[in-house]
């Protein structure tokens, strides 16, 4: 310390005892700088003196001001305090212009602090949890449960709670009668080992997580297509019953792909980060929607996982928290190395429908010639007659191999037989250029062979993968250059189709110099097709020769596999077949009906495709830039990939791929992810976290209310295994869980009263009333709701309701579309699976009063109620407990069986009753 | 129906909102309580208490409509300059596509001299309270990032549109309807139901759809096989046990429960006496152009009034279509014949009734349209045009805004070239208009402080009255 300091740090001890004399009498503890001190300055001065590095074109410093206040440093205090207590507005901190006040109590406790030798201290949260001593025989929560408990909950709402809670469905009235009859520890702890044991279990609490993952089956935006995804929701409900362990279960959905010989189970998983949108609207442009994705994914990460807001830093860096605007592309390029492939999922039975397929085939093939119409006479006639017309064409073609291959942003790829094969990223205008070395003969004619792989969209031969018919391509431009380029005489396809207006799709567009048409195929997807390309004047012997492909157009539409190949016809023209018999008659217009059923049963059957994630090969890596301003069109210096310094100690080598990232995030080494996850575990049961911000645990995020509780929890889990069911066990088997929820003035805060969930209110009500299916798994069902709510999307699309068990399936499986959620989810608060949620609302409102009164679903359900009611043997009141206690669990005083009494028995309907049982606040409430 | 004196209470008293969604106390960030739809007082002296954009979804032509370019009629068949164009990327057309001239003659009306091409005449009515800013200008070219964009300020979904950050500033001034409304008259929109997302504000300031058939709201009437005598002794048995059920745990969440089941009771008349016509005279139904009972654009202009009548906020009505990427004369025409009478007729009418000052008009889409063509055989279009985002016009009208003409692009319709008001500029002008610093209507989320305008915007005085 310099003498100056030395004595302006004397100065300012006086200053400080000057100010506030009367303070040392009153204090007891040390200033908390992580508890009390931080949570000031980053309120009111990080903006300005915090972490940001950013600097502008000419490397000058973009932070407002240069003295840092968020880590040690040399600080001069007595400055900082003198303008703080400053009057001047040219001279007070913070400056009038940011309506900023600090409070006198804040600045007493900057001071004392000051005094108290301004030490800072690292952040609470990027400190590792530490266990608490937990004496034998008590239960950690309960131990470190700072507030004081109050009275426990009768047996009728704990066994409620607990069972909507675990398994988001109200009890049976048996077991609730058994729990009543004898509340014991033991008897509670059998319950809850039967709840975690029920397969409606994982249905619940996968909703939660979906709400992390965004998951729809929608894609998006203006268009919205559907988008087959729901094997990734089937995986998150099968993983949660089997409590799978939880690094386990992020590292499967992160990078299971690179798991060495991933199982079909790990490489479904990858769809956490495939639940991104995508754009399919005319004319976007690609890659500007996957930078977007790319950002989302980032953010969803640092939410789901880290418990921080990332977001900010893709502009520049953190104003808060110390992840820079390097740190932000660093964690990018972590996840920038993929592929977005479609995956089909293994499916054994498939394979012995194919070989009767196949066999099938076979038998009706031999049938063929017998099909053959008399009337069109022999059938050798019509075949040679055909044959005639085709012989021309049968001339051998000679595979071309590029001496280089090279497109402007995919990559191609040599592969066996002259076979080229594109990867990578494509965009609206794509062009090949591709040099031959030269020929020993003239080359009169060229053939482009489409090829169809199971690594393109939809088996290919194309990669359009958004707004075109998947799997098709779009050649708009098909040249040839010698030293000038040269012209056509005819060409020719096997295969061609126009989607969007009406216009030419043959292989003539190819080479018309109007870059708006083009070759394409539409309806021929999966299926090898072929070009030819007739010469004006050949190539002659000896010429070197370069082909430039054109592909794309209001959407990107390139072609995913083909080959080349030459010809020294000059009228040759494009066919696939051998001239066979069987050729011929495959072909034959007479005979299309029976062609069409023997390709039908030739077509190879696929399991169900889903999103997944793939690695891109180490010698095609993406590379990942530093995006200026966080804007798509400003890409800037390459990036590796890389974790933020607070996170991550140095020395230490990185994660240096993704499969490394996902097993650092649940490694010891990070002291976040267990807390962010516990934290979000909690508040589930409690309604609130311990960390009251589930999504931000950085220095603008609230601080835990209970540290050591939080932290033990944290530690917890891991020792257990990451085992997201013993958690839950430990939390509900605490006295913490088991209070009561009603409110008394005068003793210690009680168990927060809930409302429910949107789709826990709909499966509560469906199993109430005896409806719900237990049926899991699977393409994703459509309930009753109001005409006209989906119609507002794009495309005025319609809803229709689906009919016998697939109408009462659990809510999980109710069908997501993203521009127009069902109508009654998002009335209760449930998100559109836009963005990533770590905590949903719950409002409280008349369009909910609306819903459960009026909406058809709730009617319907209301009216199976009520016939259920009727035909249960009792009286009156006796089946008015029965709903009752169906549907809440404790039977009803008797103030409340006389008022439905009465209701019954001036209406007498029980749809009527039951309707009225459904809307009640404790119905949609967990007490 | 009955209503116990407890729930009345809660509902005149802490409760005082206007629909949507009541807050739950408790469960709130940002101190928002059950008292976060009571109307509250502006930052600064609001101009307007009430705003109806007519969003035009699909980018009406500027080219058309607004901003007359002889000089491109000359160029017609020849493309623009490379320095004109830059490195803008478009939907459809290459940029080296020919120029189009304008389709329409075009007028000069009032004492503003407001410029109109020939399929707005009917607005000429009403020239002199236009405030035609014509040279509006956005970052993006797809519809729904677009869309999204002028609504809320950025191109993905997830953030709070204009609508309920009104509400979350301004509160409701309606005990009976909700206080931000959405209508739809075209076909379904690019931008999705996210156009009228809360975003990360809290879900009670969602945008309530007004939509066509039965129920304007969604399961405003009562079902089918529900007398009304069951409707009501439902909403008084419900009300009688949430009481009881009050009374024992003594959470006033219950208590909001209650008063959210008697604004719902109110909601099941006050919609239908919303859209309820009968009342309106023949003459205020011509003006408008529009029948009784049929859904359409010029009726939503018409309930519009009524809501503003009846202290609604805020007021959405999307009419989609606009999108002329061929026939661009034709397309223009048809919508036109759809939406400019009724527009001057909700003027006009707001005028009448001494709502205009207070209320503040917006029409215009979410981009503009290219002034070259777009012309493309294996799409079957001609002589449309594609997505502009450079330059476009968007109307304004009354709410404390200054007629006349305001801003000027260059001979190509392409650049502004004075007076540029980005969407950022326009929609802090909106929120100075209803009384708000749109620097300090913010939201603490993910980290940080978010406002509609991000870190951008500007109010263009020019445009205040």
């Amino acid at each position: 310390m310099s003498f100056s300091l030395r004595l302006k740090k004397l100065l300012l001890v006086s200053l400080i005892s000057g100010a506030t004399g009367s303070l040392s009498a009153e204090k007891t503890e040390k200033v908390s700088f992580s508890k009390q001190i931080r949570p000031i300055l980053s309120a009111n001065c990080f903006k300005c003196h915090g972490p940001d590095d950013a600097k502008d074109e000419k490397g000058k410093s973009l932070r407002k001001a240069g003295l840092r206040l968020d880590i040690a440093g040399d600080q001069d205090w007595e400055e900082a305090i003198t303008r703080i207590i400053s009057t001047d507005p040219d001279n007070i901190m913070p400056p009038p212009e940011t309506n900023k006040i600090l409070k006198p109590s804040e600045i007493d406790l900057i001071k004392r602090w000051i005094k108290e030798g301004a030490h800072f201290e690292k952040h609470w949260a990027f400190v590792h949890p530490k266990k608490s001593p937990v004496p034998a025989d008590t239960h950690p929560v309960d131990h470190l449960y700072k507030t004081p408990l109050a009275e426990k909950s009768d047996p009728y709402t704990l066994i409620r709670r607990v069972h909507l809670d675990l398994i988001g469905l109200p009890p049976s009235i048996e077991v609730a009668d058994t729990f009543a009859a004898g509340p014991t520890p033991e008897a509670f702890a059998q319950i809850v080992d039967n709840l975690l044991k029920s397969p409606r279990y994982g249905e619940r609490w996968a909703r939660r997580w979906l709400d992390l993952a965004r998951y729809a089956d929608t894609n998006g935006y203006e268009k919205d297509r559907d988008r087959t995804i729901w094997p990734y929701r089937d995986y998150v409900i099968r993983s949660l019953n089997a409590d799978k362990p939880f690094d386990q279960f992020t590292i499967e959905q992160l990078a299971g792909d690179m798991l060495p010989n991933a199982t079909s189970e790990q490489i479904i998983a990858t769809g956490f980060h495939r639940n991104t949108m995508l754009n399919e609207e005319g004319g976007i442009d690609p890659l500007e929607f996957r930078y977007h994705a790319m950002v989302d994914r980032v953010a969803t990460t640092g939410t789901t996982w880290l418990g921080l807001t990332t977001g900010c830093a893709q502009c520049h860096t953190h104003k808060y928290d110390p992840i820079t605007h390097h740190d932000y592309f660093g964690l990018m390029a972590y996840f920038d190395n993929t592929l977005e492939p479609d995956y089909h999922i293994p499916d054994l039975t498939l394979s012995e429908r194919q070989k009767l397929n196949l066999a099938q085939a076979k038998k009706l093939l031999a049938e063929l010639p017998s099909k053959w119409p008399a009337e069109k006479g022999e059938l050798d006639t019509s075949y040679q007659t055909w044959l005639t017309t085709q012989t021309p064409h049968f001339a051998p073609w000679q595979t071309l191999v590029p001496s280089r291959a090279e497109a402007n942003i995919p990559y191609l790829t040599l592969e066996e037989d002259g076979i080229i094969f594109t990867a990578g990223d494509i965009s609206k205008h794509d062009v090949f250029t591709l040099d031959f070395p030269a020929s020993t003969q003239p080359i009169h004619s060229l053939r482009v062979e489409a090829l169809p792989d199971e690594r393109l969209p939809a088996g290919g031969p194309g990669m359009t993968y958004y707004e075109g018919r998947k799997g098709d391509f779009f050649l708009s431009e098909f040249q040839i250059t010698t030293d000038k380029p040269s012209t056509f005489s005819g060409s020719s396809e096997t295969a061609s189709g126009a989607q969007f207006g009406s216009g030419k799709a043959d292989a003539s567009t190819a080479i018309d110099g109007d870059i708006q048409s083009g070759w394409s195929l539409k309806g021929h997807i999966g299926q090898r097709a072929i070009a030819v390309f007739n010469l004006s004047n050949p190539i002659p012997p000896g010429t070197t020769f370069q082909i430039t492909m054109h592909f794309g157009r209001h959407f990107a539409s390139t072609l995913g596999k083909f080959r080349l190949s030459s010809s020294p016809e000059s009228k040759i023209q494009a066919i696939d077949h051998q001239g066979t018999l069987e050729d011929f008659l495959l072909q034959a217009p007479e005979l299309k009906s029976h062609a069409d059923k023997i390709r039908a049963l030739q077509k190879t059957l696929k399991g169900s495709p889903t999103l997944v994630m793939q690695e891109r090969p180490k010698e095609h890596t993406r590379p990942t830039h530093l995006h200026h301003r966080g804007e798509y069109t400003q890409p800037k210096e390459l990036i590796k990939p890389r974790l933020p310094n607070a996170l991550y100690p140095s020395g230490k080598p990185l994660p240096k791929d993704r499969l490394e990232f996902a097993r650092w995030l649940v490694s010891v080494e990070n002291p976040l992810t267990a807390r962010v996850v516990v934290n979000r575990h909690w508040a589930a049961f409690f309604g609130e976290g311990i960390v009251p911000s589930l999504d931000d645990f950085g220095m603008q995020g609230q601080l835990p209310t209970q540290p050591e509780l939080l932290d033990h929890l944290a530690v917890t889990i891991i020792e257990n295994g990451w085992s997201l069911k013993k958690l839950h066990r430990l939390i509900v088997t605490s006295k913490a869980y088991q209070q009561t929820s009603v409110i008394q003035s005068g003793t210690p805060k009680q168990f927060t009263r809930q409302r429910l969930e949107a789709e826990i209110i709909r499966d509560s009500a469906l199993h109430s009333s005896g409806l719900l299916s237990e049926k899991m798994f699977g393409s994703p069902v459509r309930p009753l709701q109001p005409e006209g709510v989906t119609e507002v999307a794009y495309g005025n699309p319609k809803w229709k309701p689906s009919a016998g068990a697939d109408r009462f399936r659990r809510s999980i499986y109710t069908y997501q579309k993203r521009t127009a959620p069902f109508a009654m989810f998002t009335t209760f608060d449930a998100g559109s699976g836009e963005a990533c949620i770590a905590k949903r609302d719950r409002s409280n409102t008349p369009l909910q009063a609306l819903t459960l009164m009026n909406d058809p679903m709730f009617i319907e359900i209301a009216q199976s109620f009520g016939e259920l009611l009727k035909e249960t043997e009792g009286t009156t009141e006796e089946k008015i407990i029965k709903a009752f206690r169906r549907l809440l669990t404790r039977p009803p005083t008797p103030d409340e069986l006389r008022l439905f009494s009465d209701f019954h028995t001036q209406h007498n309907s029980w749809p009527s009753l039951t309707r009225a049982l459904l809307s009640l606040d404790e119905s949609v409430t967990k007490n | 129906m009955t209503t116990s004196p407890l729930s009345r209470r809660y509902f005149l008293g802490e409760c005082g909102i206007g629909l949507g969604k009541i807050a739950a106390a408790s469960l709130l960030t940002n101190n928002l309580t059950a008292r976060s739809h009571e109307p509250k007082a502006p930052q600064i002296k609001p101009r307007a208490k009430a705003v109806i954009h007519l969003f035009m979804a699909g980018a009406p032509s500027q080219l058309e409509l607004f901003d007359p370019k002889p000089h491109l009629t000359k160029l017609e068949g020849s493309s623009l300059p490379k320095s004109i164009i830059g490195d803008q990327r478009y939907a459809f057309i290459q940029p080296d596509a020919a120029v189009l001239g304008p389709q329409f003659e075009f007028s000069q009306y009032g004492e503003t001299r407001a410029t109109l091409g020939s399929p707005l005449a009917p607005l000429g009515a009403v020239a002199d309270d236009l405030c035609i800013v014509k040279s509006c200008t956005t970052d993006q070219f797809n519809h729904a990032p677009a869309q999204l964009f002028l609504n809320s300020g950025f191109s993905q979904p997830g953030r709070p549109c204009l609508g309920s950050w009104t509400l979350y500033g301004l509160g409701s001034e309606s005990n009976n309807l909700p206080a931000f409304v959405v209508m739809s008259t075209g076909g379904g929109l690019s931008g999705g139901s996210a156009l009228w997302s809360s975003g990360f504000l809290p879900t009670t300031y969602t945008g309530v759809q007004f939509r066509k058939g039965k129920d304007p709201i969604l399961n405003v009437g009562t079902p089918e096989g529900f007398s009304p005598e069951v409707q009501s002794d439902t909403f008084d048995l419900v009300n009688k046990l949430n009481a009881q059920r009050l009374a024992t745990i003594n959470d006033e969440e219950i208590a909001t429960r209650m008063a959210s089941y008697e604004m719902a009771a109110r909601l099941q008349s006050s919609a239908p006496e919303l859209m309820e016509l009968k009342t309106e005279s023949d003459e205020t139904i011509n003006l408008y152009g529009c029948d009784r009972d049929k859904h359409s654009f010029a009726r939503a202009c018409l309930l519009a009034r009524r809501m503003v009548q009846r202290g609604v906020r805020f007021i959405n009505i999307y009419h989609s279509g606009w999108d002329a990427h061929t026939n661009v004369k034709g397309s223009t025409e048809g919508k036109c014949a759809q939406t400019a009478q009724a527009t001057a007729a909700l003027i006009q009418d707001l005028k009448r009734h001494g709502l205009l000052d207070e209320t503040l008009v917006v029409w215009g889409g979410e981009f503009g349209r290219t002034p070259m063509v777009e012309t493309n055989s294996s799409l079957g279009r001609k002589a449309g045009r594609d997505h502009h985002p450079q330059a476009f016009t968007t109307l304004m009208a009354g709410g404390g805004t200054k007629p006349g003409t305001y801003g000027e692009t260059d001979d190509f319709g392409f650049h502004i070239t004075k007076d540029k008001v980005h969407v950022h500029d326009l929609q802090a002008t909106i929120l100075h208009l209803l009384g708000f610093d749109h620097e300090r209507l913010t939201f603490h989320h993910a980290g940080r402080d978010f406002r509609l305008t991000d870190v951008h915007g500007h109010v263009v005085h020019d445009l205040l009255a």
